[in-house]
């Protein structure tokens, strides 16, 4: 499965490659904003994004807009992991079609529930 | 002087601060007496700054000394770090913005946006008073001491 990790810490990508990983992932590409994710889905072949939503040059729930926008991306599931954790910011993502939604700071475990649920839905 | 800033204002940050050291740190941090920003004094070799805006002012830093600044980013990213690099800037980034994070949901009645970190890296001295006194909220965890500072101001 390729999986784009979109956030503009290389911590947090580090750290959510790590989980990926873990659970078997290994084709997973990197990008640093919004505009680098959009240009790096161009490419195809993604089955899954991970989101961070405040990020410059544009952010996470611009990106996520602009790929359910864009018909040749719009069935790309993507799960937001931000640390934007009130309920109208939850709600906005989900409405934009976030697939899910992962609050920042999270357990690994976390991560790995959530990503499984997505790519189980999309099987 | 100015106006120092309310507890209900600053608990939900150091919770934030101990959950955020406790789910992606793997560390038990404890803090210490809240108090007022000294004029002067207080110092730091990393500093990680996020500013609000919204229905409230202000920002919030986490400041730590250089040793403990390695030892935090070590358990943070998973491996040992040891030189203050752009592993350290960026991961003391991202402690700050995820404890900024936490924290607004806990005051969503000021509409909080919170900035992109900014950082602050090489040994300096936090700033004191300015419009609004910072509280500065000591913390002790296994990796050493480190300071929560917090500068918030709601309009009306």
């Amino acid at each position: 499965m390729k999986i784009l990790l979109v956030d503009d810490s290389n911590t947090m990508r580090r750290i959510e490659k790590n989980t990926l990983e873990k659970m078997g992932y290994t084709e997973v590409h990197e990008a640093t904003d919004g505009a680098d994710a959009i240009r790096k889905l161009g490419a195809g072949g993604f089955e899954l994004v991970l989101m961070d939503w405040n990020m410059p040059n544009m952010t996470g729930i611009e990106a996520l807009k602009a790929i359910k926008a864009d018909p040749a991306l719009k069935a790309v599931p993507v799960i937001m992991v931000t640390s934007e954790s009130e309920k109208t910011r939850i709600l906005e993502a989900i409405q934009a079609g976030a697939a899910n939604y992962v609050v920042k700071p999270f357990q690994p475990e976390t991560l790995q529930e959530k990503i499984s649920a997505v790519t189980q839905k999309a099987k | 002087m100015g106006a120092s800033v309310r507890v209900e204002h600053i608990n939900p940050f150091i919770e934030a601060t101990v959950r955020t050291f406790q789910t992606m740190v793997y560390s038990d941090a404890h803090a210490g007496k809240v108090v007022l920003m000294p004029g002067a004094g207080l110092r730091a070799d990393v500093s990680g700054i996020i500013g609000l805006s919204g229905m409230a002012k202000g920002s919030v830093s986490l400041s730590f000394s250089r040793i403990t600044a390695l030892k935090v980013v070590s358990a943070f990213v998973g491996a040992r770090v040891l030189a203050l690099d752009d592993t350290v800037t960026d991961a003391i980034g991202e402690l700050a913005s995820i404890v900024a994070g936490a924290a607004k949901s806990e005051l969503s009645q000021y509409r909080i946006q919170i900035s992109l970190p900014s950082i602050i890296l090489g040994g300096h001295e936090l700033a004191g008073p300015g419009d609004v006194v910072p509280m500065v909220v000591p913390f002790q965890c296994p990796q050493g001491t480190f300071n929560l500072v917090v500068r918030f101001k709601s309009e009306g």
